[in-house]
């Protein structure tokens, strides 16, 4: 087995030197009748070859974004990513390292992070980034526990323009862990009161921008209205290339900034690993959850890197820690990084401009489509239409024309009667080709 | 000086550092210092070529950004050289031997990163048709049956992110089946060993339970009758890692279950350890009714510096029908997803919840796929058992000169305690420290907690004999040299990594975590 170094001889030297005579006696602590005698009903060994062909012959069964005019998103964005990135990303020493448990042979892995930290509080606007959660859904719920420590309150209002998949996600966190919620309606048209649902026990509010239906939207109000109420703002994206364009909800008053970063640096993955961003105001460091890369000096008096107040974390304090979470992204939040270096400010701007650019084109392409109309005022790069019919009956039908339309709501929504909606998303990566395409498929299945 | 973990840090330096005399670059050769990219980049400046698009009509509203964003830019050339520089100051698993105890840093074969890159596998996404990902969810389906093969399981949630994140949902599982009992408002406590993973009672009191600790026997391992003399009718759970963080199996494991069913609670399994056991017992045959499964540990994937990992959770037939959104399903040829709760009770089950936006990690199971394939049935326990051979030959070459905490057979990990330090000058993370010098990652360090300066070896199944020898004969030197009263090459060190050891009582007192324009 090509993975494993030792050899028979070695290892009858190695049962010797530890004076026994059958692997079995070190395992001789199972209870007996457990014990497995031969091997599990599984294939035994495979080549690098024979793996490769299952394995290709397995992704030979998906269609890949890049071979169709692709309008995907909702949550996770195919943008186009440097090939100087992956590169990077599968150096050794990065690639094949732990958690930087050893810091005098972590200094790498630790400044990425602290470049990492630092980018994101810029990004968002805010003070303080930590060193990554799993994605956004995940950063959001961690979000609301925060906010429910910060303000000693326990109910949360989640706007109906939250990704539904991330309102489950607090959702089922908040229930299991004994705090409420309250979920506005869907709400497509970005007009919802929120200031009506906060009241005294209300530790925060989560709002989302671009909203899942597309909508930009302006938090002044609702972060006026949430700290005239002692509670804070959340505010929540899940397209970070938004932030080249959009105000960052650090400049609209958020408290708690979380955002999925999959976008910059990230494939897509089929939803997974992906990036949670995660940042706030220094004032409320010592209850943000996550690991954090800090700088300090080592003994001949040089900038170095560590993990620090870890005085927040599960490892020292257990029961009483700000969350559970240990591996993070740290990966993702290279290759983030990697891209988010190579962009700039600059090129970051650019590429968000493009991004919009094209989905102002598409918007106005599918508009002249009969029976499609266009809902949003606002948007980024992924706007909603409506349909005359069914959006997953349209969208099924494109795909099998070679056309992946877009998220139907009804994927995120079932039971919300918004059966007629569809989510477009357009990235630097479309072209006229691909709008025409979508337009003109609406156009036959319609 | 103590560090907020009650570790020394911030040692005086012993004598001058004759070795290491200045240059002036602060480079030396290949070790290269490198500045942040706050300090080398400049406004302006892109490293990557993309035109303004012609004049168009924004759709922004009122909300179009008005800073300058903050973000300084490299070239090409600037970002790989800095990039590669940093990398030069991290020790990887293809450095050399990791022998980071519970982590399990093995072989990361690069197959597997060459076919999880594979257009069909990254360039799609979870919200596609799903008529259009019937490879991907076909990939689920054989993760999962050789999850459910290893295991003994009825069945596997594959969305958790991480071991802590299938620690959530194993316990919430858990939670959900005692509230469909009705218990919900009585069982309320977790019992959780001393030796446990920080995560454990993390993620217990997430859920809302109380945590009750369970001691260990004089012998590393948690009594049966310590167990059942700390269940009631309050108890929701015990949370077991087994092997433990020891290193030792727990061998009265069936009579812990027993005793925590016969009490009305559940048995969860931290999986942490699983590469000492796979093919030797299915854990679900000793009782446990949950348990997550580190992927990044047992089955390879890169940690990649911290993450990320993937956590699928293994439950019991009497855990389910409570798996979390969303979860696989076969209609004859073709698999679908159910998303959806209402769908889901229709069909019977009772899933807890959602825990990330999508289906959990899935570049990391086409990963921890390739690797199991490429094993085999036969060769993941022959992994297991050269990982516990292993573990047991280092025990056996050094327990005469270092204090090995508990004198039993180890399985993948082998735990020392500082006993054989005492009075030598030298602490535990003395040892460690010097263990850099010399060229390898150190040890785990002061966990688990029960045992006092412990180190926590734990060499994986992926070391030849030689590279073996080596590193025990670096471990017999480094303690010779200790015994000996040699302090300055502990006490100082490291002496030859990129920093010498770096302050972390500075760091937490005056916490800098972000750049700053110098005033």
């Amino acid at each position: 087995m090509r993975y494993l170094p030792l050899s028979d001889a070695d290892r009858a030297e190695m049962l010797a030197r530890i004076g026994i005579d059958s692997i079995d006696a070190l395992f001789a602590d199972i209870p007996q009748e457990n014990r497995l005698s031969g091997d599990l009903p599984l294939p035994r060994h495979q080549g690098e070859l024979a793996v490769e062909r299952h394995l290709r012959a397995l992704a030979g069964r998906n269609v890949p974004a890049a071979s169709v005019p692709f309008f995907v998103g909702a949550g996770a964005y195919r943008h186009h990513v440097p090939a100087t990135v992956d590169h990077l990303i599968q150096r050794s020493e990065f690639l094949t390292s732990y958690t930087p448990y050893q810091p005098e042979i972590a200094q790498g892995t630790l400044q990425m992070l602290f470049e990492f930290q630092t980018q994101v509080a810029a990004l968002t606007g805010m003070e303080v980034a930590n060193a990554s959660m799993y994605d956004g859904s995940t950063a959001a719920a961690e979000a609301v526990l925060m906010a429910h420590r910060l303000t000693r309150r326990g109910k949360a209002v989640l706007s109906g323009g939250l990704h539904p998949h991330y309102a489950q996600v607090v959702r089922t966190v908040s229930s299991l862990g004994g705090h409420a919620t309250v979920t506005l309606p869907p709400d497509v048209a970005a007009g919802e009161d929120l200031a009506a649902h906060i009241d005294d026990d209300t530790s925060c509010v989560v709002v989302q921008t671009p909203d899942v239906f597309g909508n930009l939207r302006d938090l002044r109000a609702v972060a006026e209205a949430a700290h005239a109420r002692g509670a804070l703002l959340v505010a929540v994206f899940t397209e970070a290339v938004s932030l080249g364009l959009v105000t960052p909800p650090g400049a609209t008053g958020a408290d708690i900034v979380v955002g999925e970063g999959q976008s910059i640096g990230n494939a897509l993955n089929f939803g997974g690993p992906y990036v949670g961003l995660f940042a706030t105001r220094t004032k409320y460091l010592r209850q943000m959850p996550g690991r954090l890369a800090g700088q300090t000096l080592d003994a001949d008096g040089r900038r170095g890197f560590v993990l620090t107040l870890s005085a927040r974390e599960q490892h020292i304090r257990r029961e009483k820690a700000t969350s559970n979470i240990c591996t993070n992204s740290g990966l993702c939040a290279l290759a983030f990084s990697i891209h988010a270096t190579l962009l700039g400010s600059e090129g970051l701007r650019r590429l968000a401009l493009v991004n919009h650019a094209n989905a102002v084109a598409l918007a106005e392409a599918l508009a002249t489509v009969g029976g499609v109309a266009v809902l949003n005022g606002t948007f980024f790069n992924e706007f909603t239409v409506r349909l005359p019919r069914a959006a997953a009956d349209v969208v099924e039908e494109l795909a099998g024309r070679g056309i992946l339309a877009g998220v139907p709501v009804s994927r995120l929504l079932p039971d919300a009667g918004l059966d007629d909606l569809l989510l477009v998303a357009s990235t630097e990566l479309n072209t006229a080709d691909d709008r025409a395409a979508l337009a003109d498929g609406l156009r036959e299945v319609l | 000086m103590l560090n907020d973990q009650g570790r020394p840090t911030a040692p005086v330096r012993n004598g001058d550092d004759s070795d290491t005399r200045g240059t002036f670059t602060g480079n030396r050769a290949l070790a290269q210092e490198e500045a942040l990219i706050f300090e080398i980049g400049r406004v302006g400046t892109t490293g990557v070529d993309i035109e303004e698009p012609t004049a168009f009509a924004p759709r922004l509203g009122g909300l179009a950004r008005q800073d300058g964003i903050g973000l300084p830019g490299l070239s090409e050339p600037e970002a790989v050289r800095h990039y590669v520089r940093l990398s030069q100051q991290n020790y990887g698993i293809d450095t050399g031997l990791f022998p980071l105890g519970s982590c399990t840093m093995k072989h990361n074969p690069r197959l597997n990163e060459a076919l999880a890159r594979l257009p069909g596998f990254a360039d799609i996404h979870p919200l596609q048709p799903l008529s259009t990902v019937q490879g991907a969810l076909a990939l689920f389906d054989e993760l999962s049956r050789w999850l459910r093969e290893l295991t003994g399981a009825e069945a596997i949630a594959l969305p958790p992110k991480a071991g802590a994140h299938g620690e959530f949902c194993g316990m919430a599982a858990i939670k959900a089946a005692i509230a469909a009992r009705g218990e919900a408002a009585t069982r309320t406590v977790v019992l959780v060993p001393d030796s446990a993973h920080g995560t454990n009672p993390a993620t217990a009191a997430l859920l809302g339970f109380s945590v009750r600790p369970v001691p260990a026997r004089a012998d590393g391992t948690v009594d049966a009758a310590a167990v059942a003399a700390a269940l009631g009718p309050d108890v929701a759970a015990i949370m077991l890692t087994n092997p433990n963080t020891c290193g030792l199996f727990e061998r009265d494991v069936r009579a812990i279950a027993h005793a925590v069913h016969e009490a009305g609670a559940f048995f969860y399994c931290d999986g942490a350890n699983f590469n000492a056991i796979m093919g030797k017992v299915r854990p679900m045959d000793l009782g446990v009714d949950a348990m997550h499964l580190n992927l990044h540990k047992t089955f390879s994937t890169p940690h990649g510096g911290g993450g990320p990992g993937a956590g699928p959770v293994a439950l019991s037939g009497r855990l389910a029908a409570f798996a979390p959104l969303p979860y696989l399903k076969q209609d004859g040829e073709t698999f679908t997803l159910v998303e959806d709760e209402a769908s889901a009770r229709e069909a019977g089950a009772a899933p807890l919840g959602r825990l990330t936006a999508f289906h959990g990690q899935a570049g990391v199971f086409v990963r921890a796929l390739a690797f199991m394939l490429s094993h085999g049935a036969d060769g993941l326990r022959q992994a297991s058992e050269d990982a516990v051979l292993n573990a047991n030959y280092i025990r056996a070459s050094l327990g005469n000169l270092m204090s090995v905490a508990f004198d039993r057979p180890t399985m993948h990990e082998v735990l020392f305690d500082d006993a054989w330090l005492k009075g030598t000058g030298v602490t535990t993370l003395d040892f460690a420290k010097a263990l850099i010098d010399e060229g390898y990652h150190p040890m785990t360090v002061y966990f688990p907690l029960v045992v006092h300066g412990a180190m926590l070896v734990e060499p994986t199944e992926s070391e030849s004999k030689a590279s073996l020898d080596l590193f025990i004969a670096t471990l017999r030197d480094l303690a010779h040299s200790a015994l000996a009263g040699e302090t300055e090459r502990f006490t100082g060190a490291p002496h030859y990594a990129p920093r010498s050891r770096l302050d972390e009582t500075r760091a937490a007192r005056q916490p800098v975590l972000r750049w700053a324009p110098p005033p």
